[in-house]
């Protein structure tokens, strides 16, 4: 049976991360020349990972599903990008930033892993200069910072609200000069279907070329997977479109243990639903939350009147509006974390106070930034942020507030990995969102690129080495192994099943299904009873779909609904993980909240006595899934019950 | 809201394409132009389903369409339509994705077709191929660093006006728009953006010549024609890079040519 073996380094949480790399082994530069890694994946973590190993002499092969490597929903990242430089002179450090995680994660996080997230940031905030990555800069030339949810210091960077943007253009030019060198071979619209195991070990993928449809078979000496998160199990999601959780899923379906599925953000400031003919959500970043504050009315004749058009918000006077997060929570008022302002919004709304048709949205509003910092200030800030939110409103939002509502956003879930982002199966390393570690039951804001880099740039390039130089007198993987043979066999099988169906009912309406049962019963809010029926209910349509979907077209072209239908198989199964997990954590942690589990304010309530554990899951075919426990300690920071009013 | 919508539908690179012409009704004016799609997507399967019970005049059509698209708030750069003879449809400075259906004529008809540039071959339908500006940008829109070994990130301060002027360059979102409204097929506007924003910053001004020259090689090398200052790509362009630029470029290429 797998064990669950950690492997954080003895010693004081400073030192751990440089002694573990004084004692990794390390690959000679001759030898690195004979060795190939696979890279799934390039957004900001698969991106940097692959240029960097490039560097170091590797031969790395990188697929990404989109047309080109820069495209991958990194980009979409607004706002910035978290480091504990303390250019501000507020008092912030490596230990304060880690802090801060562990804190804005409940306690669900591993310490070793966030304290060495924490240690690197700063690196990666120079590695990005040199770059040449524009970050914002003050007039003397030096860069400037923002604040973000969960922390009292401005320790995050940025680029106008096209952070994550300009960051991946950064990684992505890394890469382009790699590939130039030929270190890195690129394989543009390709999408992993499977993982290939050589006698327990990664050694290579089956792939389809979404162009030609053609199933391909590529060999390795490790496997790295940096596919992302699986926010779009729950159809709308501020994910993209084509964002899915099938690499990830395909690796836990050949042994690899699945940590904490049910952790999902919320992000508390989307533009709301408008209709049945949505295809996602748009989120508006929360640096806006530096500026803006967040309320809905005190009066229900105000609600009504609003909801009616009969008033407009900025009719209502100062006096009657209720800033609930300043109100609930005054040491970090607008300033919560995430999963707080979630709830927050959600109890207002719930209580009738939500300002749209649908009663579902609050007022994200910058009067008095307006009055107090002036227009100019603000288009600078956030120009690009309004200017989308008027094009998806027609509202302008210079004049009246923002309408908000909470959305799926990220899953802090992901597959299992230790100290050195290997999962339990050797040789298959899981970097950036796609794996678990370093965020807990929520990821604070400017977080997931901070962590996306550090794992590319600083961390997975020195691990792999460790398992590398154990590797080096193997051979080049043979692609014509029975085991590659067999994989592909099933993936063809997998197919041409899926085509031959030809039932009723669209591939979009199933996932739309899926998505009204998870955000209905494993959203916001989830208890026993909902879970319990999101299972069997999840079986339901699993049945439907694989008996009555329809595929159009065929394998042989670039086919947009074969794919859709291959994720939308993962997508099934992955929602139903994500409901046993969040079944069986009967605590309240952040962004998971079990109703059971509440102060009688209406707070999380933690259970460190039976849930300070990470939760793994083991496949088991047609059975339910095994859980196995990596209990989490914390010795160098106090484990107390989050507190963001005092 | 009803539209009629023209489509050009092409099998693959070789094969020869046509219009077929489509009709959508019950659009919500706040759908957005992708949305609309899905929606027509939506309607061909289920009549490729049921034809009798979804039929809305448009039998015998090649199934759903496909076109690019994905993080949909306007910045991964995958939407790649051309609306009504348009690059990103009749708004300013906005992608496809970030157009919404108010903006077009109830009961109008609207036609829709892929990238047309030499540089971009058809692959299938609306979907182009284009991996000529990857190719463009591995010829040398880089900075010459290896991860780590770098200084502290304050170390060389950068007047602010660069920097901003830099990060408006780097607003590029790498659609095609400029090549494929440029009369002559120019990729001008994407080269001079990248050449530009680098350009501009200290760790980039020093391989700027060799990166401007070697970059419009490989542009031409790639079959984009040149640029004859029309200005149609700025015009087009949804994140607003102008051609100022362009004149940068042309700065750094021509002492990059006299230095030879």
């Amino acid at each position: 049976m797998t064990e669950l073996i950690s492997k954080v380094p003895e010693g004081p949480l400073a030192e751990k991360w440089t002694n573990h790399k004084a004692h990794i082994r390390v690959v000679s530069p001759a030898n690195k020349k004979k060795m190939e890694i696979i890279v799934i994946g390039t957004g900001l973590a698969g991106a940097s990972a692959a240029a960097t190993l490039g560097e170091l002499g590797y031969n790395v092969k990188i697929f990404c599903i989109s047309d080109s490597p820069r495209r991958a929903h990194s980009i979409a990242a607004q706002g910035g990008i978290n480091a504990a430089k303390n250019y501000q002179n507020d008092n912030d450090s490596v230990y304060r930033l880690f802090y801060d995680t562990i804190k804005g994660g409940d306690y669900r996080s591993r310490e070793a892993n966030v304290y060495r997230l924490a240690e690197v940031s700063n690196n990666i905030i120079d590695q990005c200069v040199a770059q040449g990555v524009p970050f914002a800069r003050d007039y003397g030339g030096l860069l400037d910072n923002r604040s973000f949810g969960g922390a009292q210091v401005s320790r995050t960077f940025y680029a106008r609200g096209q952070t994550g943007q300009q960051l991946l253009l950064g990684a992505y030019a890394a890469l382009n000069r790699q590939v130039a060198k030929g270190t890195v071979k690129s394989y543009p619209r390709h999408e992993m279907l499977d993982l290939v195991l050589i006698n327990g070990e990664a050694k290579g993928i089956i792939a389809r070329d979404l162009t030609t449809g053609e199933i391909q078979r590529f060999g390795a000496h490790a496997v790295v997977v940096a596919s992302g998160g699986y926010g779009n199990t729950y159809f709308l999601s501020t994910n993209a479109m084509n964002s899915n959780g099938s690499a990830a899923w395909q690796c836990y379906k050949k042994g690899a243990f699945f940590a904490n599925p049910c952790f999902a953000q919320i992000h508390p400031t989307c533009i709301p639903v408008h209709g049945d003919q949505q295809s996602k959500l748009t989120l508006m970043s929360e640096s806006l939350r530096n500026d803006g504050r967040i309320w809905v009315p005190k009066k229900l004749e105000d609600v009504e009147a609003i909801r009616k058009g009969t008033k407009k918000p900025s009719d209502i006077a100062e006096e009657d509006r209720d800033y609930y997060l300043e109100r609930r929570y005054p040491a970090f008022g607008n300033l919560v974390p995430r999963d707080v302002a979630s709830r927050a919004a959600k109890e207002r709304c719930d209580a009738g106070f939500g300002v749209n048709e649908q009663g579902l949205a609050v007022f994200l509003d910058f009067k008095t930034c307006m009055e107090q910092k002036g227009r100019k200030y603000i288009e600078e800030k956030y120009g690009n942020l309004f200017q989308m939110y008027e094009e998806i409103n027609d509202v302008d939002p210079y004049k009246e507030p923002m309408m908000i509502f909470p959305a799926i956003h990220y899953t802090m879930g992901g597959l299992w990995v230790d100290y050195n982002l290997q999962t339990t199966i050797p040789g298959l390393y899981a970097i950036g969102e796609a794996n678990f570690s370093d965020h807990g039951g929520n990821r604070l804001g400017a977080s997931a690129l901070m962590q996306g880099l550090a794992d590319g740039y600083f961390i997975l390039p020195y691990t792999i080495g460790d398992y590398l130089a154990s590797k080096f007198k193997e051979p080049k993987t043979d692609t014509n192994a029975p085991e590659f043979e067999e994989a592909e066999k099933k993936i063809k099988e997998r197919i041409s099943k899926l085509l031959s169906i030809k039932g009723k009912r669209t591939v979009d309406s199933i996932h739309k299904e899926l998505g009204h049962i998870m955000w209905e019963y494993v959203g916001m809010a989830r208890n026993e009873a909902g879970l319990k029926k999101a299972i069997s209910l999840i079986d339901d349509l699993k049945k439907e779909f694989w008996s009555n979907v329809y595929v159009a077209g065929d394998n042989d072209h670039f086919n947009q609904e074969l794919e859709k239908a291959l994720r939308v198989a993962d997508f099934l199964e992955i929602g139903q993980l994500m409901a046993y997990d969040a079944l069986n954590r009967r605590e309240s942690c952040g962004g998971h909240f079990r109703e059971e589990m509440q102060t009688e304010e209406g707070e999380t309530k933690r259970d460190d006595e039976n849930y300070m554990y990470v939760a793994a899951w083991e496949y088991k075919n047609d059975e339910e899934p095994a859980l196995h426990k990596e209990p989490l300690e914390f010795k160098y920071c106090k484990v107390a019950t989050r507190n963001y009013k005092d | 809201m009803k539209f009629t919508l023209k489509i050009w539908r092409q099998e693959n690179a070789k094969a020869q394409g046509h219009f077929e012409t489509y009709k959508v009704d019950g659009i919500s004016p706040d759908t957005s132009f992708l949305e609309m799609m899905d929606i027509l997507n939506e309607q061909l399967v289920n009549e490729k389903i049921n034809p009798v019970a979804f039929d809305k005049g448009c039998k015998g059509h090649s199934g759903p369409v496909s076109f690019d698209h994905d993080c949909r708030e306007g910045i991964c750069g995958a939407c790649s339509l051309y609306i009504n003879g348009r690059a990103h449809g009749p708004e300013s400075g906005v992608t496809t994705c970030q157009l919404y259906m108010r903006k077009f004529k109830d009961g109008s008809t609207i036609t829709i077709e892929p990238w047309r540039s030499s540089g971009f071959p058809i692959i299938k339908d609306l979907v182009v191929d284009r991996r000529a500006y990857d190719k463009i940008l591995q010829a040398g829109g880089f900075i010459s660093v290896n991860t780590g070994g770098v200084p502290d990130a304050n170390s060389i301060p950068i007047k602010k006006e660069n920097a901003d002027e830099s990060m408006d360059a780097a607003a590029c979102i790498g659609c095609g728009a400029c090549a494929a409204t440029c009369k002559n097929g120019s990729a001008m506007l994407f080269v001079a953006a990248r050449v530009s924003s680098l350009a501009l910053l200290p760790q980039g001004k020093i391989e700027a010549k060799r990166r401007a020259k070697a970059m419009v090689d490989t542009m031409d090398a790639l079959g984009f024609g040149s640029c004859t200052n029309t200005r149609a790509c700025e015009m087009e362009c949804p994140k607003g890079i102008t051609v100022s630029h362009i004149a940068r470029l042309n700065r750094e290429f021509l002492s990059a040519k006299l230095s030879e």
